[in-house]
C-alpha cells in the first residue's frame, strides 16, 4: 500500500515537473524582452517619448494632433508587429476558450481605470520607469505585481475557478 | 514625419517582442502570477531582458540634450508617492490578475484576431472614460 502511494506521488511529481519544464520558456521570454527594451530605446532616442502603452492608449482620447499621431502609429505598429509575427510563427499564440465575457469586461475596465489612476502599466512603469530608477515606478511595479499575485491566488486557490 | 516613422518601427518591434515573449498568452501570464500553483517564472525573463537594454540605453540617451527628432525629452516629472499611484496600481493589478492582459498584449491581440483582445481594449477604454469623468474634469 505504501509503495502504491509512493508510486502515485512520484508520478504526480514527475508530471508536475514535466509540465513546468514544458511551459518554462526563458529563452524566448528573454529575447522578446530584449526586443521590447530595444523598442523603448528607439522611441526615447528618436522621439524623446516613454513607451508606456496605457498612456498612449488614453492619450488618443484627447491630445494635440502630433501627440495623437505618434501614439496611434505606435499602437498600430504593435498590431502590425504582432500580425507579422503571427504569420511566421502562429504556434506562439495559444487561444483561450470559454473565458467568461463578464470577467474580461470587468478586468479590462479595472486595467483601464487603474492604469489611468496610477499613471502607467507594465511597459511605462516596469520597463521604462525602473530603468530611470524612478521611485514612483518602482513602487507602482511592486504594487501591481503584488496585487496581481494576490488576485490570482484568490481566484485560483481560494475561490477555485 | 520622421517622428511618425520612428514610432511605427518602435511599435512593430514592441509587438514582435510581446509575441515572441508570449506575453500575448493570458494563461501564460496567469501562470506567472500564480506563485502558489504550477508557477511559470518565464515572464521574469521578459522584464530582465527589457530592463537589461533600457537600463543601459536610457542612461546614455538621457545624457543627450535632446532626442534625435524632437527638441526635448518628455518624461514624467512627478516624484512623490501618492495615494492615486498606490490605489491605481492595485486596481490595475487586480484587472491584470483577473484577465491575464495588461494593455500592451491586449493591443497586440488585435493583430491576430484574438476576440478577447477586442473586449479587453473596449473595456480598457471604458475604464479610461470613467476615470476621466470622475477625476479629470
Amino acid at each position: 500500500m505504501v509503495s502504491v502511494t509512493q508510486f502515485m506521488w512520484s508520478s504526480f511529481n514527475y508530471t508536475k515537473r514535466k509540465l513546468i519544464l514544458e511551459n518554462f520558456t526563458p529563452v524566448s521570454a528573454f529575447s522578446g524582452g530584449i526586443l521590447i527594451g530595444l523598442a523603448a530605446t528607439l522611441l526615447l532616442l528618436f522621439n524623446g517619448r516613454i513607451a508606456g502603452i496605457s498612456g498612449m492608449m488614453s492619450g488618443l482620447i484627447k491630445a494635440p494632433r502630433i501627440e495623437l499621431y505618434w501614439r496611434l502609429v505606435f499602437l498600430m505598429g504593435i498590431v502590425l508587429g504582432a500580425f507579422i509575427f503571427h504569420l511566421i510563427r502562429p504556434d506562439f499564440y495559444h487561444p483561450r476558450t470559454n473565458f467568461p465575457f463578464w470577467l474580461l469586461a470587468l478586468g479590462g475596465f479595472l486595467v483601464g481605470f487603474g492604469t489611468r489612476m496610477g499613471n502607467g502599466c507594465t511597459s511605462g512603469h516596469a520597463v521604462c520607469g525602473i530603468a530611470r530608477l524612478s521611485l514612483r515606478s518602482i513602487v507602482a511595479t511592486a504594487t501591481f505585481m503584488l496585487s496581481g499575485f494576490i488576485t490570482v491566488y484568490v481566484v485560483r486557490h481560494l475561490i477555485g475557478w | 514625419m520622421k517622428l511618425i516613422l520612428a514610432s511605427l518601427i518602435s511599435g512593430m518591434l514592441f509587438g514582435v517582442g510581446l509575441s515572441l515573449s508570449q506575453m500575448i498568452n493570458p494563461d501564460k501570464v496567469l501562470n506567472f502570477l500564480d506563485i502558489a500553483g504550477a508557477w511559470d517564472p518565464s515572464l521574469i525573463f521578459v522584464m530582465l531582458g527589457a530592463l537589461e537594454v533600457t537600463f543601459i540605453s536610457f542612461k546614455v540617451i538621457l545624457k543627450r540634450p535632446s532626442p534625435v527628432f524632437d527638441h526635448k525629452f518628455y518624461l514624467a516629472t512627478k516624484k512623490e508617492i501618492d495615494k492615486p499611484l498606490i490605489i491605481g496600481a492595485t486596481i490595475f493589478g487586480i484587472g491584470w490578475g483577473l484577465t491575464g492582459y495588461c494593455p500592451g498584449p491586449a493591443v497586440a491581440g488585435l493583430g491576430f484576431g484574438n476576440p478577447e483582445a477586442v473586449i479587453m481594449v473596449i473595456a480598457i477604454y471604458l475604464g479610461f472614460m470613467v476615470h476621466r469623468y470622475l477625476f479629470e474634469r
